[in-house]
């Protein structure tokens, strides 16, 4: 059997959009010069921000472990060059917020010298077993270079009940403009393949699929020629259908297995492990020459650029480096996009850094971004359910989202959203879907978070209120159990009674001794009973 | 450099609410100019006088909602509500009947309710109900295309015929008017007579009426180029049009000389115009796939329904109207499966 008689799937929707990829492959791949500054964002992964381990003024090595992160979801930080740590503190980084966030600062120097930061690379690579590929990926710092950034040790660690039998390799790269996964297939197949073995031999599924869009030849050829004789029936480089966001993990496990990820599932739960063709070039770099993940490649790209091109690029470099690399700003420059331009982010400020994740610099022009018109009333002509990769009804979420209708907004699976602007690109009445998918997504966290403070607070005086009550009731009892005893003690006063006991009759004594002694002249009868309650407190 | 933000997307999209309405206009062109050759300048008159008062209307309604008159007065809905008015009425209607069916498709139908996108019953359909119930006489003046065609009624005595209600000498209304074919299978078969016999007059034709069948037939081409330039979904059409013929046909099997013919049901009347450029309205229609095959298979239902057993020797906007009142209904229980989402975890 060859490769081109693999059966392949369809998901729903999906649209087909021109895919301005040419612009940026006809220069070859080069080197971004090193930057003089570094800006590297605490947390540039999905889960929780590395902390810091070095101080300000400290020096360090190229490759050098700046921040880490002990959670289960999350990924260390390496100095991406030699240099002074110049701060450590907020910075402008690439959010959609447009806010800032702790970041280490570093001042290269110019040096971009290892030390001895290396980690050791692993010689006997070929038969790695998958804890030291794992703690090695880990320790590398990689997440998934797709976009996504999720940190890639925890997808190389299925769950004991999971039975991975399919390794998926995205090579899909289905948003317009973006084309550094392409260039990397086209320069560096042999990496990436020997990427894929490494992480084959570790999680040992029973076949490799390799999906690549079909707009993509040159990455096929190569990859192919990389791959060799070693292309067997269960190592496969499969041509998939253009269709955007084939390159969603979901959808491509759909297009090339058939199984669908459940809703709220991982691939693993239908036995699928997907990585990033990029990511399986750091994970090849980082097991066989010891290298974190500390640079990327950067497709840098659009009508508002001179040169579009690719660049191997130092995390950490400010956008701004790039688009000077690329030729500068056109005049009509309109829009800055980090990612693809169906689900990437503008950016307010080109000071920003480049991530772990960030594939893609779009400078574009208004008439690439601009919506032709107004917005207008939704006609509820369907087109958007047509296109919708997850099989939502987005007139329906439009609706219960604009009325705040979140509950309802629920119950049609708001949360199944992908944000992939399949929607909001067929819509003929120019309306921001998305924009309100991600409010009503917010709307409700923020309830929910809400509703949990309540909760904890609502808790907090519950607990105050029996804690009070509590007291209270210790205490009457207690008065009573003295009261009772103080009746209990006064007739019977025979020996054996605690010392306690024997004081307060003593008070009671002297007290109805001094009674008898006042009751000539005074009438006061509450005497003994407020000493006694004195005594008490 | 500093820019604007702007939330995802960041693509230009393809389509807007002009064009989509523009070719449903274009699309209609073809079975209008049809009518227009079986029925005279009269059908022309209609569609000039229906559109001109539904963008007055629309100008007036939006002035008095304190909206802006751009975009809304040149997205085409209020020209193409107008249009299918003036198609749906007989082609000599008086000025008024146009005038007051318009004129409460636009500013209680559409405007009343919100506007453009929130009107849940069809605005045309609306109007043309409101006026046949209200003005029955002026609702049956439809013309003879045989009669017409002999006649061959100038533009200005048409004009004469629509605003002054005066025909020219030597004729009169009798003379050119004539109950369509449905009108006849109605009246006939209310009278106990065959359908062979019925449609034995040169009133009717190989598929339908004379000339309704090319009508309709022109009718289809336009909306088949909707369905090929994905302007319309096919599950309105062929479920509306296919339930029509599936009950025709069962109860023309069972007795042809009582029932008509599923060729003739199709072809006569307003089915296909209906099936392909009313029933599709997508504002008062159902929009979930399935919704939609529910909503055209119940539009073709009613019309059999209507046509057969009905007060209404045509039953097309009834039938609009009626399943536009169960869309909520059919919407909600026709989600369809969501992506990773087991059937049974969900209703629908």
């Amino acid at each position: 059997m060859t490769a081109s008689s693999h059966t392949l799937w369809r998901f729903h929707g999906g649209v087909k959009l021109p895919d301005h990829k040419a612009e940026s492959t006809t220069e070859p791949v080069a080197a971004a010069p090193l930057p003089q500054r570094l800006i590297l964002p605490l947390r540039q992964h999905i889960g929780e921000a590395a902390v810091p381990v070095v101080k300000r003024g400290e020096h360090v090595k190229k490759g050098q472990l700046i921040a880490r992160s002990d959670t289960y979801v999350g990924a260390h930080l390496h100095a991406p060059t030699s240099g002074r740590i110049a701060l450590i503190g907020d910075q402008p980084v690439p959010h959609p917020s447009g806010l800032s966030a702790p970041s280490i600062v570093i001042e290269a120097d110019g040096e971009d010298d290892w030390g001895d930061s290396r980690m050791p690379p692993i010689e006997d690579y070929r038969n790695i077993d998958p804890v030291k590929l794992r703690n090695r990926v880990r320790d590398a710092g990689i997440v998934g270079l797709g976009g996504a950034a999720f940190p890639s040790a925890v997808k190389l660690n299925p769950r004991p009940h999971q039975k991975i039998d399919t390794l998926v390799i995205n090579g899909a790269e289905c948003e317009p403009y973006i084309t550094c996964d392409d260039m990397l297939m086209r320069t560096q197949a042999e990496t990436v393949i020997a990427g894929m073995h490494l992480v084959r031999r570790a999680l040992k599924p029973e076949r490799c699929l390799i999906g690549i869009e079909d707009n993509k030849p040159e990455a096929i050829r190569a990859m192919t020629e990389a791959l060799g004789g070693e292309e067997r029936d269960n190592i496969r480089i499969v041509p998939i259908p253009s269709i955007y966001p084939t390159g969603g993990e979901r959808q491509l496990v759909r297009v090339l297995t058939g199984r669908e990820v459940p809703s709220e599932g991982l691939p693993a739960d239908v036995g699928v492990v997907c990585h990033n063709v990029g990511t399986l070039a750091a994970i090849y770099r980082a097991v066989v020459l010891g290298e974190p993940l500390i640079s990327r490649l950067v497709t840098v790209t659009g009508s508002g650029v001179h040169r579009p091109r690719n660049l191997q690029v130092y995390l950490g470099t400010p956008v701004a480096d790039l688009i000077a690399l690329a030729g500068g700003y056109t005049d009509d420059v309109e829009r800055l996009i980090m990612g693809g331009p169906m689900m990437g982010f503008a950016l307010a400020s080109d000071a920003v850094p480049i991530i772990k994740g960030g594939n893609c610099i779009i400078a574009a022009r208004a008439a690439d971004v601009e919506r032709p018109g107004p917005v207008m009333p939704c006609i509820r002509c369907g087109e958007c359910v047509k296109a919708c990769p997850a099989g939502l009804l987005p007139q329906q979420l439009y609706w219960f989202s604009r009325a705040r209708d979140f509950d309802k907004a629920q119950e049609y699976s708001l949360f199944d959203c992908i944000e992939c602007g399949c929607c909001a690109h067929v819509c003929p009445s120019n309306i921001p879907l998305v924009q309100y998918y991600r409010f009503a997504k917010n709307e409700i966290w923020s309830q929910e978070r809400e509703r949990r403070q309540a909760e904890a607070a609502k808790q907090r005086h519950e607990l105050r209120r029996e804690r009070l009550e509590r007291e209270e009731r210790e205490k009457a009892e207690r008065m009573k159990r003295k009261q009772a005893a103080a009746q209990q003690t006064a007739p019977t006063a025979d020996g054996g009674e605690d010392p306690k006991q024997a004081v307060i009759r003593a008070a009671l004594a002297r007290a109805q001794a001094r009674k008898a002694e006042q009751a000539a002249q005074d009438t006061t009868a509450a005497a003994p009973a407020s000493e006694n309650d004195n005594e008490n407190r | 450099m500093r820019f604007k933000t702007f939330s995802s997307p960041h693509m230009a999209p393809a389509r807007s609410v002009n064009r989509v309405m523009g070719q449903v206009l274009l699309a209609l062109i073809p079975g209008t100019a049809a009518m227009t050759w079986y029925f005279g300048w009269g059908v022309l008159i209609n569609v000039s006088l229906a559109v001109t008062v539904a963008l007055a209307c629309e100008a007036l309604m939006l002035l008095v909602r304190g909206r802006t008159l751009t975009p809304h007065i040149t997205d085409l809905s209020a020209v193409l509500a107008g249009w299918l008015f003036a198609l749906a009425v007989p082609p000599l209607t008086p000025w008024w009947v146009t005038l007051v069916g318009v004129g409460f498709a636009m500013v209680v139908a559409k405007h009343l309710y919100g506007g453009l996108g929130y009107n849940p019953f069809n605005p045309a359909m609306v109007g043309y109900v409101v006026v046949l119930i209200s003005f029955p006489r002026e609702m049956t003046l439809w013309l003879s295309p045989s009669v017409i065609a002999e006649l061959n009624l100038s533009l200005p005595q048409t004009f004469a015929a629509i605003f002054a209600g005066t025909l020219p000498d030597g004729l009169t209304w009798d003379m050119i008017t004539a109950a369509t074919p449905l009108d006849r299978i109605q009246t006939g078969v209310g009278l106990a007579h065959p359908i062979s016999e019925i449609q034995n007059s040169p009133f009717f034709g190989y598929l339908g009426g004379v000339g309704w069948e090319w009508i309709g037939l022109w009718f289809l081409v336009g909306g088949l180029w909707l369905l090929k330039r994905g302007v319309i979904g096919w599950q309105i059409p062929v479920a509306m049009l296919g339930t029509l013929t599936l009950l025709s046909g069962l109860f023309w099997l069972i007795n042809p000389e009582t029932y008509a013919s599923p060729l003739f049901h199709v072809f006569s009347g307003a089915a296909i115009l209906g099936a392909f450029f009313i029933a599709t309205d997508p504002v008062s229609a159902s929009t979930t796939p399935r919704g939609r095959l529910i909503f055209g298979a119940g539009v073709g239902a009613l019309v059999f329904v209507i046509r057969t057993w009905g007060g209404y020797a045509e039953g097309v906007a009834f039938a609009v109207l009626l399943m536009n009142m169960m869309v909520p209904l059919i919407d909600h229980y026709t989600q369809p499966r969501v992506f990773g989402k087991t059937t049974a975890g969900k209703e629908g």
